[in-house]
């Protein structure tokens, strides 16, 4: 391919267009740079366009910079530079005709070619052009997007000519709609009032928004349906994405309230620490991170058994220094796991640091899912989400088909004649605190994920995590995760209207109000067992 | 009376003896010697014991439900707080026109959010005889919607400490709220005068300290009327068996109301106590933190004993005092071991240590204080 | 041991038995009428069809094998369990299944439970004061003082329950059988115009056991007594009128020497025992 096909479109657009300067044909690159660092701001335009025209690989990578305030000029050689780090004295910059990376350089040394906002403009829609007919789908479908309400007289032509081209579809759909709005807002056209019909784009609202606005007779009903439509279209997928992260806050809750309902749930002991067992998860998640820096995934993954092990070490640490003494005294039980909370959160504030610490979530889980103009779902809660759902599957198999779980639900039930049966009660307790420990580093690997971890993370989850196995009905898994699903999604709808803070004050006052109501939750456990 | 019944008990008299001691040898202490005097006593530390005598009925107040109810509320730290926060309400309006912004009714934090009228909550907080009332009945109040639901309802043990505990974080919240018209983050402050006297002054100071002191005598001698009385030993049958009393005859559920309001009272009138002399309230007294801490001091001291609840919260805060003066980053190390040490190793706490002296069979968890006093006079 | 000769005159009533006025209709006969009643717990059924009626005075014995259902009975009379279906009166006035356990109480009908229940940290003396009738809502409670006359009858069941020498100790250093004494003092503190008394003689002696007969007995006629008990030579000794419960309802009603003939009855229960 001697000469792209774009370019011969587009030298078109420029041959025609006035005040075209001399961008003789077979410059050298170095040329081009050079008349473009050297031009004044009136001659600017004709350098882009040369650029633009010439079919140079680099030459939107130049453009990208150059809009970017990232292309340089050295002082003594003149030689060109795109500006990779502009952070501190020396500047870290590359050869803008080769791409290689020269190093720093003081900044001294270094010319901003200037470039204002006029000139900003210009690049967009030319790179925007380059984008169009780029072979990569991705930055053809970004390029199509940027379009949205930027299509002008000027290159209105080339995009529509586009559209015949454009092998997919949806790209083309998008093209389309950008030529809409233009002729909508431009031309005052009824009849691509109809393209725009259902289109979820911000700015396609804007401009049915304008057209009723505009009072134009021809206009105004057309736009006044589409607009209704578009509304209508756009409370579902509101609905949808509240519904999402009411999910999303659900499995949050049910992963931090899991660990729980085994160790309160279960085994009826009150552990004030679970949230600081979360922390423990979350922080070994940071210090895989650490131990393992540039994979961030691979540390993820690790963390997951890391995390548990972690966790569950801790746990049954507490669980043979203090709980075991105190069984059958619940509140007591109460005070002295929360006394180690105290203990271990100011154990972490002094061996790491009271600061928050970052971890950094790996690519596979960053961005979202597109499902249209308005609906995005971030990647790292549907992750976070199947996680949950994963952990409550694995607990329910372990508890209803395990020896483990068998063994568990004996010594709960009766003790003493699990005793007398041959199971060794002590060590059912041990496994059951540390598998519950153990799920809450789980829930900590996952919240690093969502949030700062820092020494009260636990603390914040505490409370909630709580009220979730005591609204489903504590020694109830099911209970657990429809409790805190409905909570978390119940939070995310009050959200809107009430504010993040007052939504929480409501959940929390419906869920004391709700337990003076049924005091056993949801799914209360019925008959003798539940009596005593 | 019913009331004065305790004054003829050897351990009341004690008790009150003790205490009168103290504040007038503080008061001497502070007013006679000249400030430099090795034995004075500055007006800081005047203030300070002021402080710990204002925990130590709040902590009278928790041993009350927790002694003897067998209610472990997580939650005492909100009566305190909404207490201090009647008393601080009448303090900002006691301050008038002499605010940053001068403006004559509405406390510097409103003008500042732009708004143009009091609130209707703040309503008669300019009069002292209303505000103090507030001090009673806003604890009182909250405690007896949230208690008759909950009693009503056969909430106990750790649930009702789970709830308390979400109740005083969901307080907390809403006072956080700028909107809430509490001066949200920043609280109340910038106090200048009660009842006309400059808050600022050292004899003010000392009233405060002696008022203090005697709310706590008058407190301590509520709780021991009610602990020494019928009711009291309904209170600890309703803590050992809550069924066995109920087909007795008796209403456990208004018993534990009456008993949790009295006492969410008394938590009022400490935090009303604790505002004028700290000089601030603002919404971390509502943290779930502070009441389990609380509870802390009471389990240190003894539970079911109310003295003990007194030397808890006086040996905790001052450690508190002297640790976070010298090695801050310690203190919550410390404290969270002394949750476990006290819970584990000292379930009577300090007064069961001094029990266990005096007579060497102790038998049963709770006050099994001969029941020959109380019924000794008709 | 004056007592002890009004224990043996067995056609009198003790003085401090006395029942207080209670409300309570007996004039169309039962004080006590269950009809139709069912309980089940997750599909378990505890009590199925029961019927059931107590004559005033009447001392009745309920025997029956583990789970026949005679615990959730009394729970059901004494309102801590509720029925899915059927009605329980006391006398004709009262609905039992409208009223709270407190107010059950309160109308006079006392309940032994089958574990002893006393309290613990509170002293004999104290759990007998807490029983006594009296006005026992919050605020009389709160001001209530001991008079002469509470003292002396308290003392005077203390006698009866031979736990005078531990007066002041705490209820929680007694014995088994001891707790079960108190348990029965607290009953008589009560004055209840039905007593429910759950195994009375589980952990006694062979002596304490012919007191505790003797001191039933004597409640009958004008109190109305149920007594649950495994104890055969118990009920045997004590017995006028014996229902046997089998699977929540009644298998059979009559006599002791009626019901260990019945074949019914000794096909699921007294085959072994009779």
């Amino acid at each position: 391919m001697s000469i792209p096909r774009w370019l011969t479109v587009l030298l078109i657009v420029l041959l025609t267009a006035p005040g075209l300067a001399t961008a003789q044909e077979g410059d050298s690159a170095e040329a081009l740079l050079e008349q473009l660092a050297e031009a004044s701001p009136r001659d600017t335009e004709t350098a882009i366009k040369a650029i633009a025209t010439s079919g140079h690989e680099r030459a939107r990578d130049w453009m990208d910079a150059y809009g970017n305030n990232r292309l340089s000029q050295v002082k003594d050689t003149g030689q060109i530079v795109v500006v990779l780090n502009n952070r501190g004295r020396d500047w870290e910059v590359a050869d803008a005709l080769t791409g290689e990376n020269l190093g720093e350089m003081s900044r001294r040394d270094l010319d901003r070619i200037a470039v204002n906002n006029a000139i900003r403009r210009q690049l967009e829609g030319v790179m925007a052009m380059m984008d169009l007919y780029a072979n990569d789908v991705g930055v053809r479908e970004a390029a199509a997007l940027d379009l949205m309400g930027k299509v002008d007289g000027a290159i209105v032509g080339d995009v529509t000519a586009r559209i015949e081209e454009e092998p997919d579809a949806d790209i083309r759909s998008r093209l389309e709609l950008a030529v809409a709005i233009y002729q909508i807002e431009e031309q005052g056209s009824a009849e691509a009032i109809s393209v725009l019909a259902g289109s979820l784009h911000p700015r396609a609202r804007a401009a049915l928004n304008n057209a009723v606005a505009s009072e134009d007779p021809a206009l105004r009903p057309a736009a006044e349906q589409a607009l209704g439509s578009i509304e209508q279209k756009l409370k579902l997928n509101k609905t949808a994405e509240t519904l999402y992260f009411g999910l999303s806050l659900g499995s949050v809750l049910v992963l931090a309230a899991i660990g729980l309902a085994i160790t309160f749930g279960v085994m009826g002991v009150i552990n004030m620490a679970h949230g600081e067992l979360i922390m423990l998860g979350a922080y070994t998640t940071w210090g895989m991170q650490q131990l393992l820096p540039g994979q961030p995934g691979l540390a993820l993954i690790l963390s997951i058994p890391a995390g548990f092990l972690v966790a569950a070490l801790a746990g049954i640490a507490i669980e043979r220094s203090v709980i075991q003494f105190l069984k059958g005294r619940p509140l007591e039980t109460l005070l002295a796991t929360f006394g180690i909370s105290l203990i271990l959160q100011q154990l972490v504030r002094t061996v790491i640091s009271p600061q928050n610490r970052t971890v950094v979530s790996p690519e596979w889980m960053s961005g979202s899912l597109v499902i249209n103009d308005a609906l995005s779902l971030t990647l790292n809660r549907m992750y976070v989400l199947g996680f949950a759902l994963v952990v409550f599957a694995a607990l329910m198999l372990i508890m209803r088909r395990t020896r483990l779980g068998l063994e568990v639900r004996a010594v709960t039930q009766n003790r003493a004649m699990a005793r007398s049966m041959g199971i060794r009660a002590t060590r059912v307790d041990i496994m059951t605190f540390a598998l519950g420990s153990g799920v809450a580093g789980l829930a900590g690997v996952a919240l690093s994920q969502l949030t700062n971890v820092g020494p009260n993370l636990g603390q914040n989850y505490i409370i909630d995590s709580f009220m979730v196995v005591v609204f489903g009905g504590v020694g109830n898994l099911w209970g657990t995760l429809v409790a805190g699903l409905t909570l978390g999604t119940i939070n995310q709808l009050l959200e809107p209207w009430a504010g993040a803070v007052l939504a929480k004050i409501i959940v929390l006052v419906f869920i004391i109000l709700f337990i003076q109501k049924r005091p056993k939750g949801l799914f209360p456990q019925k008959g003798r067992a539940a009596e005593a | 009376m019913w009331l004065t019944r305790p004054l003829q008990e050897r351990s009341t008299q004690l008790f009150l003896g003790i205490l009168f001691m103290a504040l007038l040898v503080v008061s001497v202490l502070h007013v006679a010697l000249p400030e430099g005097h090795a034995l004075h006593v500055s007006a800081y530390t005047v203030t300070l014991l002021g402080k710990y005598l204002c925990y130590a009925l709040l902590a009278v107040a928790v041993d009350l439900v927790w002694g003897y109810l067998g209610i472990l509320s997580l939650g005492h730290g909100a009566f305190f707080a909404l207490g201090g926060y009647a008393m601080g309400m009448y303090l900002m309006r006691q301050i008038g026109d002499r605010g940053t912004y001068g403006d004559p009714v509405l406390p510097d934090f409103m003008v500042f959010l732009n708004w143009q009228e009091l609130p209707w909550y703040w309503y008669g907080f300019d009069m002292a005889w209303f505000a103090f009332a507030m001090v009673l009945l806003v604890p009182g109040a909250l405690a007896l919607v949230f208690g008759w639901l909950a009693f009503r309802s056969r909430v106990t043990g750790v649930y009702l400490s789970i709830i308390t505990q979400a109740l005083t974080f969901a307080l907390m919240l809403a006072f956080f709220r700028n909107e809430m018209g509490f001066g949200g983050n920043n609280g109340l402050t910038d106090f200048r005068d009660i009842l006309g006297f400059n808050l600022r002054t050292d004899e003010v100071r000392l009233g405060l300290f002696i008022a203090t002191g005697i709310a706590l005598a008058l407190g301590y001698l509520v709780c021991r009327a009610i602990v020494t009385s019928k009711l009291g030993r309904v209170s600890v049958a309703c803590r050992d068996a809550e069924a066995r009393t109920r087909f007795l005859g008796y209403r456990v559920e208004r018993v534990q109301l009456f008993v949790f309001v009295v006492s969410a009272m008394l938590a009022g009138v400490a935090g009303a106590l604790y505002v004028p002399q700290v000089g601030i309230i603002n919404p971390s007294e509502f943290s779930p933190l502070f009441s389990i801490e609380i509870v802390v001091w009471v389990a240190l001291g003894g539970r079911a004993t109310l003295y003990g609840a007194v030397i808890g919260a006086i040996l905790v805060n001052y450690a508190k005092t002297v640790f976070t003066g010298v090695m801050p980053d310690a203190w919550l190390f410390a404290l969270g071991a002394l949750f476990v040490l006290v819970t584990v190793f000292l379930p009577q706490g300090i007064a069961g240590l001094l029990k266990k002296r005096r007579k060497p069979i102790d038998v049963g968890s709770g006050p099994s204080q001969p029941a020959t006093a109380a019924e000794a006079t008709p | 041991m004056s007592i002890m000769s009004e224990l043996a005159n067995r056609d009198q009533v003790f003085s401090f038995l006395t029942p207080t006025d209670s409300p309570v209709d007996v004039r169309h006969g039962p004080i006590l009428y269950m009809e139709d009643v069912n309980v089940s717990f997750d599909g378990f059924k505890a009590i199925n069809n029961l019927n059931l009626t107590i004559d005033d005075g009447e001392l009745r014995c309920i025997i029956g094998p583990n789970g026949a259902g005679k615990t959730t009975m009394m729970d059901i009379i004494t309102g801590k369990t509720r029925p899915d279906t059927g009605s329980v009166w006391f006398g004709s006035r009262h609905n039992l299944l409208q009223m709270n356990e407190p107010d059950i109480a309160s109308l006079g009908i006392g309940r032994k439970f089958q574990k002893p229940t006393v309290f613990e940290a509170l002293s004999v003396f104290e759990n007998l004061e807490l029983a006594m009738a009296a006005d026992k809502r919050v605020f009389p409670t709160l001001t209530a003082t001991l008079k002469p006359e509470h003292r002396e009858r308290i003392d005077a069941v203390l006698e009866t329950i031979h736990l005078k020498d531990l007066r002041d100790h705490p209820a929680g250093i007694l014995s088994h059988g001891q707790k079960q004494w108190l348990e029965i003092g607290m009953l008589l503190m009560q004055r209840p115009r039905l007593l429910l008394v759950d195994e009375p003689v589980a952990g006694m002696t062979e002596q304490e056991m012919e007191r505790t007969a003797d001191l039933l007995t004597s409640l009958a006629g004008k109190q109305s007594v149920v007594v649950v008990e495994h104890d055969m030579g118990f009920v045997r000794s004590i017995a006028r009128k014996v229902t046997v419960l089998h699977q929540g309802s009644v298998l059979a009603e009559g006599t002791m020497d009626q019901v260990s003939n019945d074949p019914e009855v000794i096909k699921v229960y007294l085959g072994e025992d009779a």
